[in-house]
């Protein structure tokens, strides 16, 4: 990352010397600075209104319910893993706080489940773990939909259904993907 | 028209659940939020320090140069070169993908076609090697070694869907 944003001042500087635009150049990293602080605020007011209403839903029990739900499609994932009640209920909680887009909850219960697979000696089991997390499958893609917001879309939520579908076929394909690289087990 | 009250049912609906299991609405409500300015406050310095980087990179007229080497491989792909250094930061850095997509989304339009595929493909993927470095840590297993390639097959994947998918609803 540091090697990276050196590398952009450099070649940005030397960049404009040649190509005579250095007025638009150095004006634009205060500029820059200026944006980002400006469209904190904009988004913080979105982000804080979708985190009050995550919240209501957890303590609601949306998330428990969602999670108990999920559990016949998680004991197909991990045969080995779902055999263990303990194991299953935080795979359960770490995929629901998941899809409700409570990054909050997710993590603490994804660290046990992986510490769980573990203790059962399912290695084969974390590798599904890590892409059913790298693949973000969400209900509501509340953070995008905020930046959308921020920016004066027109309608920021109309993104949902292809943000479900492009989930679906990652996961799909990370699925795969760990499937292979275990030699076919599952 | 019930459309434009989508938000404040949403709200409503959540607040009776909530006090239907007898939670205070209130207080979960400012805790929300305090998570809500939490968020931000921590991806605000990744902010600050790429939205000057990638207004640099553009005022001195690189994206254009890099963009006519690069045509020739991402119109194969059917991907927009803009979303590049996105689809390079994403895996690396949450809060830099974030400040990438963002500055992606303002310059060319939230409701661009440009906007919504960056949107859609920060929405449809994580930090996967942060993912990674989690939970294999917490697991004690030292290599991620197998999840790796998986985890950046489903990114890829991702990515590619995404341009295609929106090009499909939007293009």
């Amino acid at each position: 990352m540091s090697f990276a944003l050196i590398s952009i001042f450099f070649v940005s500087v030397f960049a404009a010397f040649f190509q005579d635009s250095t007025a638009e150049t150095g004006a634009a990293v205060l500029e820059g600075t200026r944006d980002a602080l400006r469209f904190a605020i904009d988004l913080a007011s979105a982000l804080c209104l979708w985190s009050a209403v995550g919240e209501l839903l957890e303590r609601g029990g949306a998330a428990a319910t969602l999670s108990r739900l999920l559990r016949p499609f998680l004991r197909r994932l991990f045969p080995m893993g779902a055999q263990d009640a303990e194991v299953l209920a935080a795979l359960s909680e770490n995929l629901g706080a998941n899809m409700l887009g409570l990054g909050n909850a997710a993590t603490p219960a994804g660290v046990r489940a992986a510490r769980g697979l573990r203790r059962l000696g399912a290695r084969w089991e974390l590798n599904t773990l890590v892409v059913l997390n790298t693949a973000s499958v969400q209900l509501l893609p509340t953070t995008v939909a905020s930046i959308r917001a921020s920016l004066g879309s027109a309608a920021p939520f109309d993104i949902t259904p292809a943000v479900w579908i492009v989930s679906a076929l990652a996961l799909a394909a990370g699925l795969s993907a760990v499937r292979v690289l275990n030699g076919g087990r599952s | 028209m019930i459309a434009p009250l989508a938000v404040p049912l949403l709200v409503l609906g959540a607040m009776l659940l909530a006090a239907l299991r007898g939670a205070d609405v209130y207080e979960a409500m400012t805790e929300g939020a305090k998570k809500g300015l939490q968020l931000t406050w921590s991806i605000l310095p990744s902010l600050l320090v790429i939205f000057p980087a990638l207004r640099l990179l553009r005022a001195a007229g690189l994206p254009e140069l890099l963009g006519q080497v690069l045509r020739p491989l991402f119109t194969l792909l059917g991907v927009p070169e803009e979303t590049g250094i996105l689809m390079l930061l994403r895996p690396l850095s949450g809060s830099g993908a974030l400040a990438a997509a963002t500055e992606l989304m303002q310059r060319h339009g939230p409701d661009s076609l440009i906007g919504r595929t960056a949107a859609v493909m920060l929405g449809s993927s994580e930090t996967s090697f942060y993912v990674i470095a989690v939970y294999f840590s917490a697991a004690g297993v030292k290599h991620g070694g197998r999840a790796l390639p998986a985890a950046l097959f489903a990114d890829l994947v991702c990515f590619l869907s995404a341009a295609w998918i929106c090009r499909l609803l939007w293009g």
